[in-house]
C-alpha cells in the first residue's frame, strides 16, 4: 500500500523535472555537500535520484532518511549552473521540503518558535523593529557586556553564542523611517527604482540599506521605498512553509506592482533570487502575470550600477580586498562579473580574486545553525582560501554569507585584521573617502594609483 | 543485502564508515548516467587503498559475491548498474596523484582521481594529457581506464589506452598484478597493460596507473565551417587528412542539431546548413598558421558557405561553444537523452549520417547527429521520452539498425562508451562468434568465477542480425 506521504509526494513533485536528470553527474563536483561527504546519496543527482525513488515506490519516505538527506542540501543551487539538461532542482528541493516538512512532528516548544518566527515575527515588520529596538537596547545598554562577564551565555549552543559575538548592532528605525519613502536622484534621473529592503535585513543592516539609496540616488536613479512590502518568504520556501512565502509574496506583488517602476532593486542576494522567481512561485495564481511583471523587474543593486546606471564616482580606498559569492546571486540571479567590476573601479584597492569563491560558505539562510557541523566544515575551508589571499577586507553581497564570514573571522582569532563588509557599503565608504580627499586635497585620482592585482 | 557475517568481514576491513547497505546508498548506486538501466546492489563499499581492495576482493571471491568498481558513474553504457547486484565498489576515496616525473614524462595516480584535476596538474608544469572525455570535469580516471575514454582530441592523440603504460591491479583471487611501467619499450610478454584498458570492470580492479605525458602544444587555433551539402562536409573532412594535416580536433553537427543548438543557444548559426565543422588544431604558432590557412583553403574549394577563421584563442573559445552546448541544447528538449557512440571509417560519415536520418524518419523518432568526425565516431543522440513505452520501442529498433548499418559500413558499435549492458547483444555482430569465444577465455583466466561486473560485455542473448521484423525487444 501507498503510504500518505508517497502518495504526496508524487502530487506536488514535478514529475518531468526528475525525468530531465540525465544522471550525467556534471552536478557532482559542483556541490559542497557531496565534496565534504564523498557520498553519492549526498550530491544533487544522488538526491534526485532519491526523490525519483520515493514518488516511483522504490524508498519509504517516512523512515527519514530521505528528509534528512535533502536537509543536509545547502540550496545553493550550484548544480544548476553545472546541469547540461537545465533541471531546476532548487524548485524540486522546496517540493519535496513542503510536503515532508508536513509530516514532521516537532516538541511543542519548537512549533511555538516556528510559528512565532515564520508567522508573526518575519511577515511583520512592525514586529521586527520592536524586537530590533528590544536588541539594540540590549547590545547598547551593557546588559550584552554584563550577560558576557556573567558567563549567562554559555547556557546558550557554542553556535548560538558565536552568533552572538558578532551579531551586528540592530536597531528599530528602518530605512523608511530614516529616509523617506520617495528619495530624489542627483542630477539628472536615469530611471525610478523601488528599494526592496528587506525584513532583518533592515533591522540589522539598515545602515547599508541607507548605503543602498545613496549609492541608486547618486547613479541617478529616483528611489520609492514601498512602506508596505514585506519579507520576501525565502526562508519559509527553503524550510517547507511555501504556503507562507505564496501569502507573502502575493502581498510584494501587490505592492510594487501599485508603485510601477522600472526596477526593483535588491541588495541581498537570497532576497533577490527569491524575488526573481515569484513568477514561478505565483505561477498557477490570478497574480501570474503581474507575478511575471515582478520578477522581470528584480536586480541586484551591482547590475544597477554597472549595467544600468553606472556609478559616476568610483571612489578610493587603499585596502587589500576579496569577495565571496552569494550562491543565490550568483546561481539564481546570474550576478557575478558586476560586484567584481564595481570593487575594481574603486581606486588605489587591490582586488585579489578568492580561490573557489563561488562555493557557499555554508551560511545558507539558517542552515549554519540546523547543521553546525556541515556548515562549519565548508566554513573552515573557506577561511583557508581566504587566509590565502592575505585580504584585510571580505566583501560579501548577502546578509547571511557577511554574518557567516564575520563568524569565520572571529573563529580564527583575526577579528582584528580582517574586515568584513557589505559590497555596498564598501563603495559608500570608497565615495566618502574620495570626497575628503578632494577636500583635503591631497587625492590626484591617478591612475598609476590604482593598484591591481594581474594574477587574480 | 548480505548476512550479517560478511557484512562483519567488509566492515573489519574498511571501518563502518565505509560500508553502507541502508535504502538511500543502494538506491544512489544502482544507475549511472545511461538512461533507463537501474538495479540494486546489495551493499556499497569505499576501499582506501590496494591492501584493503585485495582484502575485499578475497571476501567476495569466498563468498562468491558480484563485483562493481564504480568511479563517478558517468558512463553511458551501463557498464556500472549492478545488474546481478552485488558489492559496489566506489573508488573515489583512492584519488591521490602520485607523483609527476618530468624526466621520464609520465604521471603516476589512484583510480578515483578526477580526469580534469590531472590535465590542470600536469598543465601547471607544461605537460599534457590528451584524453579529455567529454565527461572529465567529473570522470574518474579509472573510470576513463575501465571504458579507454575517448573525447574530441582522439584524431590526433588517440585515446586512453595510447597513454597507459602501467598499471596495478586486482584480480578477484586478491592477488596484486603489475603491468607495464614508465617504459616506451616493453614487450615481455602478452601486453596485459592494453588488456586491461577498456576491459570495463570485467578482469580485474585497477589501483594504480602510469600515463605517458606529451609536452603542452603552446598554441591552439579554432576554424569553423558551415556547409549546405552534407557529403561537400565528409569531402573536407577526408581532403583535410588526405593533405596530410592532423587537426587536433575535427567536429561535426548535423541539421538538425545545429537548429536545435541555435534555437537554444541564439548565437547566430545559419539553421539551413547540412552541416558544420568545427576544426581545432594545435602546436607551434608557425605550424598552427599555416595548417588553418591550408584547412580553410580546402573547405572553401568544397564549396562552404561560411568559413570563420578564429584570430584569437578567445574567439577559438567563442566558436567551440558551438560544439560544447550540443549535447547541453539536446538534452533540454525532451526528457530522455540517448547518447550513442556508432563509429565508422571517417570516409563512410556521409553515408552514415544519411543512414541515420533514413532510419530517424522511418521510426518517426527525433535523432540529432554531432561528433568526432576526424576519427569517425559520431553520436548519433536521440531525444526521447522513458515514459513512453511505445516510443521507447521505436528508439530501440532503430537503434539496431543504426548499429547494423555502422557494421555494414565497415564501423563499430561503440567508439568511445563501452559494450557494458547496453550494447552487449551487438557484440557479437562486431567481433564474430570466434571474437566472443577468445574474449570468454581471458575472462575466465583472470576471473574464473566471473565475479567481476557480470552482465556486461557479454550477453545471454544476441539480437538477430536483421532487424526488419518485428522481433521483440526485450
Amino acid at each position: 500500500m501507498m503510504s500518505q506521504l508517497t502518495e504526496k509526494l508524487k502530487l506536488t513533485l514535478d514529475y518531468d523535472e526528475l525525468t530531465n536528470c540525465m544522471r550525467c553527474g556534471f552536478c557532482i563536483p559542483a556541490c559542497p555537500t557531496y565534496r565534504e561527504t564523498g557520498l553519492e546519496a549526498a550530491s544533487p543527482r544522488g538526491r534526485i535520484a532519491l526523490m525519483k525513488a520515493a514518488v516511483d515506490g522504490l524508498m519509504d519516505p517516512d523512515e527519514g532518511k530521505l528528509r534528512d538527506q535533502l536537509n543536509l542540501c545547502l540550496g545553493c543551487r550550484a548544480c544548476e549552473i553545472a546541469c547540461p539538461s537545465g533541471v531546476k532542482y532548487g524548485h524540486l528541493l522546496e517540493q519535496a521540503r513542503d510536503v515532508l516538512e508536513e509530516k514532521v512532528e516537532y516538541p511543542w516548544w519548537i512549533e511555538k518558535i516556528r510559528t512565532l518566527v515564520f508567522r508573526y515575527l518575519f511577515p511583520s515588520q512592525r514586529k521586527l523593529q520592536l524586537l530590533g529596538s528590544l536588541m539594540a537596547f540590549y547590545q547598547r545598554s551593557g546588559l550584552a557586556a554584563a550577560a558576557r562577564k556573567l558567563g549567562l551565555l554559555r547556557f546558550l549552543p557554542k553556535q548560538v553564542r558565536d552568533m552572538e559575538a558578532i551579531l551586528p548592532k540592530a536597531t528599530g528605525k528602518g530605512v523608511v523611517e530614516q529616509l523617506g519613502t520617495i528619495i530624489p536622484a542627483k542630477g539628472e534621473k536615469v530611471a525610478t527604482v523601488a528599494l526592496f529592503r528587506g525584513c532583518i535585513m533592515d533591522v540589522l543592516f539598515t545602515e547599508t540599506n541607507k548605503n543602498t539609496v545613496r549609492l541608486l540616488t547618486e547613479a541617478g536613479c529616483e528611489v520609492i521605498i514601498p512602506s508596505d512590502q514585506n519579507c520576501c518568504g525565502a526562508l519559509h520556501a527553503h524550510s517547507g512553509q511555501r504556503n507562507l512565502a505564496k501569502e507573502l509574496a502575493r502581498k510584494n506583488v501587490e505592492v510594487f506592482y501599485e508603485a510601477g517602476v522600472d526596477y526593483i532593486v535588491s541588495n541581498a542576494g537570497g532576497c533577490g533570487a527569491m524575488l526573481k522567481e515569484y513568477d514561478h512561485l505565483l505561477k498557477d495564481e490570478e497574480l501570474g502575470e503581474k507575478a511575471k511583471w515582478f520578477a522581470e523587474r528584480v536586480k541586484d543593486i551591482s547590475e544597477i550600477l554597472i549595467d544600468i546606471a553606472p556609478l559616476k564616482i568610483k571612489g578610493t580606498m587603499n585596502r587589500r580586498v576579496t569577495y565571496q559569492d552569494s550562491c543565490h546571486l550568483r546561481n539564481v540571479m546570474k550576478v557575478s562579473s558586476q560586484p567584481r567590476k564595481l570593487l575594481r573601479q574603486v581606486d588605489q584597492l587591490e582586488y585579489k580574486e578568492l580561490f573557489e569563491a563561488d562555493r557557499c560558505c555554508g551560511s545558507a539562510g539558517i542552515y549554519n545553525i540546523i547543521q553546525p557541523e556541515m556548515s562549519m566544515s565548508l566554513l573552515d575551508h573557506k577561511m583557508e582560501n581566504v587566509s590565502k589571499t592575505k585580504a584585510d577586507v571580505i566583501v560579501t553581497a548577502n546578509p547571511g554569507c557577511l554574518l557567516q564570514m564575520k563568524l569565520g573571522v572571529h573563529r580564527e582569532g583575526l577579528s582584528d585584521q580582517v574586515e568584513t563588509v557589505h559590497i555596498v557599503d564598501l563603495i559608500a565608504e570608497a565615495i566618502e573617502l574620495e570626497k575628503k580627499m578632494k577636500e583635503e586635497g591631497s587625492g590626484c585620482g591617478c591612475e598609476h594609483h590604482k593598484k591591481e592585482d594581474k594574477s587574480a | 543485502m548480505l548476512s550479517t557475517n560478511i557484512k562483519k568481514e567488509l566492515i573489519s576491513i574498511v571501518g563502518d564508515r565505509y560500508y553502507f547497505d541502508d535504502q538511500e546508498a543502494l538506491i544512489t548506486h544502482s544507475y549511472d548516467a545511461t538512461p533507463m538501466y537501474q538495479s540494486m546492489p546489495d551493499a556499497v563499499i569505499f576501499p582506501g587503498n590496494v591492501e584493503e581492495v585485495s582484502a575485499v576482493m578475497k571476501v567476495c571471491t569466498k563468498y562468491r559475491i558480484p563485483i562493481v568498481a564504480r568511479g563517478a558513474g558517468s558512463n553511458l553504457s551501463a557498464g556500472t548498474v549492478p545488474v546481478e547486484g552485488g558489492l559496489v565498489m566506489v573508488m573515489t576515496r583512492m584519488s591521490e596523484l602520485e607523483e609527476i616525473d618530468e624526466e621520464n614524462l609520465t604521471a603516476t595516480f589512484q583510480p578515483g582521481l578526477i580526469t580534469k584535476k590531472l590535465h590542470e596538474e600536469v598543465e601547471k608544469r607544461g605537460l599534457f594529457y590528451p584524453p579529455d572525455p567529454g565527461s572529465m570535469v567529473v570522470s574518474t580516471l579509472g573510470g576513463n581506464i575501465a571504458e579507454c575514454a575517448g573525447g574530441l582530441r582522439g584524431l590526433k592523440y588517440g585515446t586512453t589506452k595510447d597513454y597507459i603504460i602501467g598499471l596495478e591491479a586486482v584480480l578477484p583471487s586478491g592477488e596484486i598484478l603489475k603491468t607495464g611501467g614508465k617504459l616506451t619499450k616493453d614487450v615481455a610478454g602478452y601486453d596485459l597493460t592494453k588488456l586491461l584498458v577498456g576491459s570495463e570492470g570485467t578482469l580485474a580492479m585497477v589501483t594504480k596507473a602510469t600515463v605517458k605525458l606529451l609536452p603542452l602544444p603552446e598554441h591552439k587555433r579554432v576554424l569553423l565551417a558551415l556547409f549546405d551539402d552534407l557529403y561537400a562536409a565528409a569531402r573536407t573532412v577526408s581532403k583535410i587528412i588526405s593533405a596530410k594535416i592532423i587537426p587536433s580536433s575535427l567536429e561535426f553537427l548535423d541539421n538538425a542539431t545545429i537548429r536545435v543548438v541555435e534555437d537554444y543557444a541564439k548565437i547566430g548559426l545559419p539553421t539551413d546548413m547540412a552541416a558544420v565543422l568545427l576544426i581545432e588544431q594545435d602546436g607551434p604558432e608557425v605550424i598552427v598558421s599555416r595548417d588553418m590557412e591550408r584547412i580553410a583553403e580546402i573547405c572553401r574549394e568544397e564549396k562552404a558557405a561560411e568559413v570563420k577563421l578564429a584570430q584569437s584563442e578567445e574567439e577559438g573559445v567563442q566558436l567551440m561553444t558551438a560544439r560544447r552546448s550540443a549535447l547541453s541544447a539536446l538534452a533540454r528538449l525532451r526528457p530522455t537523452t540517448i547518447l550513442e557512440d556508432a563509429t565508422v571509417p571517417r570516409a563512410q560519415i556521409a553515408p552514415m549520417v544519411e543512414q541515420i536520418n533514413k532510419i530517424a524518419k522511418k521510426y518517426g523518432i527525433q535523432i540529432c547527429t554531432f561528433g568526432h568526425a576526424g576519427d569517425g565516431n559520431l553520436h548519433p543522440t536521440c531525444m526521447t521520452d522513458a515514459r513512453d513505452h511505445e516510443e521507447i520501442e521505436r528508439v530501440e529498433k532503430a537503434f539496431e539498425e543504426i548499429f547494423d548499418a555502422a557494421i555494414r559500413l565497415g564501423g563499430t558499435i561503440t567508439g568511445e562508451h563501452g559494450v557494458g549492458l547496453a550494447k552487449a547483444p551487438y557484440l557479437e555482430w562486431k567481433i564474430g562468434k570466434t571474437g566472443i569465444e577468445v574474449m570468454k577465455g581471458i575472462k575466465r583466466a583472470f576471473d574464473p568465477h566471473g565475479l567481476m561486473n557480470p552482465g556486461k560485455i557479454f550477453a545471454k542473448e544476441t539480437r538477430r542480425r536483421v532487424v526488419l521484423d518485428d522481433v521483440a525487444t526485450h
